[in-house]
C-alpha cells in the first residue's frame, strides 16, 4: 500500500454542524446540471405514460381552463356579471387569464408533486433529488407549450392578430415559470412533512386568483385597485397577457424586479430542499 | 489497487421517534437546524431512541461485510445511512468511488410503459448516461432473459420478470463500493443463481456490504459480520461462524416441544452421552454419537419405530438416523423402555443442531409421539464450514 490516495470521487455523511450555504449552492447546482438526463428521463416516463392511458390525451391540457373560460363568457355576455372594459375582446383576455393561471399554478405545485411522486425511490435510491425538480420543470414546459399553440389560435381566431411583442413570450413565460417554481420550491420541503400546507395552497390560490386580473380587469378605484396591484401574481399573469396581445406591459419594473427576487428565492430554496430531503426520507421512509 | 479503504464507519449513530407527530415536528426542528447548523450533540429527545448506534468499522476492496440481526436491529437503517440517504446524527461515514445499491430492483419503473423504455427509467435513476444504457441495452435485455416481452407494457410482468429486469440493469453498474439488502428473494432458481454469479464477480473488485438472513450465503460470501442488535454491535469481527451462531442464539427456544401425544409412551429422558457413559451436549467430529432415551410405557404395546432427525440450526433437516429394526432387541420392562441409538464417527460440521424424535407404532404409520427440538448437541471440530457435512477421505496416489 502506497500513501498515495486514489483519485475517486469522496462522500462524506456526517451531521452538519456548521452552516455552509456557498458550498451547498455549489454542489446543488452542479447537481442540477449534473442530472438532467435524469430529469428528462423521469419527464419523458411521467408525459408518455400519462398519454398512453387515454383517448383525449392532451386535450386535456386545455379542457379545465377552456370550460373556466367559457363559464366566465357565457356570464359576461348573458349580461349576469357586467365586467368592465378589457382593451380586447373579452374570451381573449379571459381564455389568456385562466390559461396563465393554470400554467402559474402548475410551476407552484409542480416540486411538491414531483418529490412526492418519487417518495418510494427516495428512501432507497441515491440519486440527484435536483432532477426531481428539474424534471417538473420539462413537464410544465411541455405542457405550457400546448397551451400557449391554443392561446395563439385564439388571438388570431378573435382578430387581435400578430404582434412583434408575441416573441417575446418564451422568455417572458419561463420568467413567470421560475418565479412560481421558486415560491412553490420554498414550501416543498414542510408541504412533505404536513400535508395541511398544500390544502393550503390549493385554497389560498383559489382565493387569490379573485384578487389577481384574471378573468376581470383591475378596478380604477377602491380596494380592490390598491390589493390587484400590489398582489404579486398580478405583473405575472397581465405581463404575460400584454405581451401575447401586444399592449403596453403596464407593470414592468415590478415584473423584472420579481423576476430577481424569483432568481434569488430559487436558489435559496434549492438549498434548503437539498438540505431537507434527508430529514423527509427520514421521517417518512417505510 | 486492491486493499485500499473504501469504506469507513467511524461512531455512526441515529436515533429515531416513536410517535408520528413528534418526528414530524422535530424533522421541522432538524431541517431549520440544518440550514443554520445545529446546536446540539444530537442527544436523545423525549420519545426518541437510538435506531444505530456507535457503529464502527472499514471496508477494503475485495472485502465482504455481512450485517445480520433480527428484524428492526437497525441494518436497513445503516444501510440508508451509508447509502447517503439520510444523515446520521454522530458520527461520520466516508465511502470512497462509485456506489451501488441492490436494495430495491426496478426503481423507476413506470407500469404503462414497456420494459425497454423502463430500462432507460431505471438505468438513469442508478446514474448512467444516455449513452451507457444505448450501449448496454442489448446487453440488459439478453441478461434478463425476456426479450420476447421486451416492448410489453411493465404491468403485465410478472413479479420474478420485473425483478429480473430490474438486476438486468443493476448487474451494469461498475461499483467500488456495493450494497445489498435482500432483494432477490424473487425469481426462479436460475435467475437466482445467475444473480450469485454476477455478484460473484463483482466481489473481487468491490468492497461489499451485505445484508442478509441467510446465513450459508453469508458464512458463504463474507469475511467480517456484524450482528445488530437494538441498533448495536452485538459482535463484529472476522469469526464469522461466531457472529453467526450468536445470531441463531437469540432465536434458540430450548423448550421440547411436544407437537403430538397418542398417551400411550412418555418421554422420561433423552440425552447425549460420552464414551464413558456421562451426559453431555458436545461431541467431537468423528466421534460417536450416542443417545440414550428412556420411555414410560402406559399401554401394553410392540416395540415402537423410532425416527430422530437432525436440524441445523436454521431448522433444515440435514440428517435423520436409521430407525429401529424389529430385531433390534429393544424390551420394554417395568413399563419402561430404556436404550441407546449410537452413530459412529459422525461427520456433521462444527455447530450446533437440535434433534427431533418421532415414535410410531410397530408396523404402522401412526405417530404416537413426536417431540420436536427434543435435544439440542454441539459437534466441535477446528475447521469451520457452511456446508452441512465434512465427510473424511483419503488421498492415495494412483
Amino acid at each position: 500500500m502506497t500513501s498515495q490516495q486514489s483519485p475517486l470521487p469522496v462522500k462524506i455523511y456526517k451531521r452538519q454542524n456548521k452552516a455552509r450555504v456557498f458550498s451547498l449552492l455549489k454542489e446543488t447546482l452542479q447537481d442540477l446540471w449534473g442530472s438532467h438526463f435524469l430529469a428528462w428521463q423521469f419527464a419523458k416516463r411521467d408525459i408518455s405514460s400519462q398519454y398512453r392511458q387515454s383517448y383525449l390525451g392532451i386535450i386535456w391540457l386545455f379542457l379545465t381552463p377552456l370550460a373556466s373560460a367559457a363559464i366566465w363568457i357565457f356570464l359576461n355576455s348573458s349580461g349576469t356579471l357586467a365586467i368592465a372594459d378589457t382593451g380586447m375582446p373579452y374570451p381573449v383576455y379571459v381564455f389568456s387569464g385562466t390559461l396563465i393561471w393554470s400554467m402559474l399554478l402548475e410551476a407552484i405545485n409542480s416540486p411538491t408533486v414531483s418529490t412526492n411522486a418519487a417518495r418510494s425511490i427516495l428512501s432507497k435510491i441515491n440519486f440527484p433529488k435536483e432532477a426531481l425538480i428539474l424534471s417538473g420543470i420539462y413537464k410544465l414546459l411541455f405542457n405550457s407549450s400546448v397551451k400557449v399553440v391554443l392561446l395563439v389560435v385564439f388571438i388570431f381566431v378573435f382578430g387581435v392578430g400578430f404582434h412583434w411583442s408575441l416573441l417575446l413570450f418564451p422568455l417572458v413565460l419561463c420568467c413567470a415559470i421560475l418565479v412560481g417554481t421558486a415560491f412553490g420550491l420554498l414550501l416543498t420541503p414542510i408541504g412533505l412533512l404536513y400535508t395541511d400546507v398544500s390544502r393550503l395552497i390549493t385554497m389560498a390560490l383559489s382565493l387569490v386568483m379573485y384578487l389577481t386580473p384574471v378573468m376581470y380587469g383591475i378596478p380604477d378605484s377602491g380596494i380592490m385597485k390598491t390589493i390587484m396591484t400590489y398582489n404579486p401574481f398580478t405583473p405575472l399573469v397581465t405581463t404575460l397577457r400584454d405581451v401575447t396581445v401586444g399592449q403596453d406591459v403596464q407593470f414592468l419594473s415590478y415584473f423584472i424586479g420579481l423576476t430577481g427576487a424569483g432568481i434569488v428565492l430559487l436558489l435559496i430554496s434549492l438549498v434548503i430542499y437539498r438540505i431537507s430531503i434527508p430529514v423527509i426520507v427520514e421521517r417518512l421512509s417505510a | 489497487m486492491a486493499g485500499e479503504v473504501l469504506v469507513k464507519v467511524e461512531g455512526v449513530s441515529k436515533k429515531f421517534c416513536k410517535d408520528l407527530k413528534t418526528s414530524l415536528w422535530y424533522g421541522v426542528k432538524d431541517m431549520f437546524m440544518g440550514i443554520k447548523g445545529h446546536d446540539t450533540d444530537g442527544e436523545l429527545r423525549p420519545k426518541e431512541f437510538w435506531a444505530v448506534k456507535d457503529i464502527n468499522f472499514e471496508l477494503r476492496r475485495g472485502e465482504c461485510l455481512g450485517l445480520i440481526g433480527h428484524n428492526g436491529a437497525g441494518k436497513s437503517t445503516l444501510l440508508k445511512i451509508l447509502n447517503g440517504l439520510i444523515n446520521p446524527d454522530a458520527g461520520t461515514v466516508t465511502m470512497r468511488g462509485r456506489v451501488g445499491a441492490l436494495i430495491e430492483l426496478g426503481a423507476g419503473f413506470n407500469p404503462i410503459l414497456t420494459g425497454r423504455e423502463n430500462i432507460y427509467n431505471n438505468g438513469a435513476v442508478l446514474g448512467f448516461t444516455r449513452k451507457e444504457i444505448d450501449a448496454k441495452v442489448e446487453a440488459i435485455i439478453d441478461f434478463s432473459e425476456i426479450r420476447e416481452f421486451i416492448d410489453m407494457p411493465v404491468q403485465n410482468y410478472s413479479s420474478g420478470m420485473k425483478v429480473r429486469l430490474g438486476f438486468a440493469v443493476a448487474a451494469q453498474m461498475e461499483p467500488d463500493v456495493l450494497i445489498i439488502d435482500e432483494v432477490l428473494a424473487v425469481g426462479d432458481l436460475g435467475f437466482v443463481l445467475k444473480c450469485f454469479r454476477t455478484i460473484d464477480v463483482l466481489l473481487k473488485n468491490t468492497a461489499v456490504i451485505f445484508v442478509s438472513h441467510n446465513m450459508p450465503m453469508i458464512s458463504r460470501v463474507c469475511d467480517q459480520v456484524i450482528l445488530l442488535e437494538n441498533g448495536e454491535e452485538a459482535y463484529h469481527g472476522g469469526d464469522v461462524s461466531k457472529g453467526i451462531d450468536d445470531y441463531y442464539k437469540k432465536f434458540v427456544n430450548n423448550h421440547a416441544n411436544i407437537v403430538y401425544d397418542a398417551g400411550v409412551l412418555e418421554l422420561e429422558k433423552i440425552q447425549i452421552v460420552d464414551a464413558n457413559k456421562s451426559p453431555t451436549d458436545s461431541i467431537n467430529w468423528g466421534e460417536t454419537l450416542s443417545i440414550e432415551i428412556c420411555l414410560g410405557i402406559k399401554k401394553n404395546i410392540d416395540i415402537p419405530i423410532f425416527k430422530l432427525v437432525i436440524f441445523d440450526k436454521e431448522q433444515r433437516p440435514v440428517a435423520v438416523l436409521k430407525k429401529n429394526e424389529t430385531n433390534s432387541h429393544l424390551k420394554i420392562s417395568n413399563h419402561k423402555l430404556h436404550f441407546r441409538i449410537t452413530h459412529e464417527r459422525n461427520q456433521l460440521t462444527k455447530g450446533i443442531y437440535t434433534l427431533s424424535l418421532v415414535v410410531f407404532k410397530a408396523n404402522s404409520i401412526e405417530a404416537l409421539l413426536r417431540v420436536n427440538q427434543v435435544l439440542q448437541f454441539q459437534v466441535t471440530h477446528e475447521e469451520d464450514h457452511y456446508q452441512s457435512f465434512l465427510l473424511d477421505a483419503h488421498y492415495k496416489p494412483i
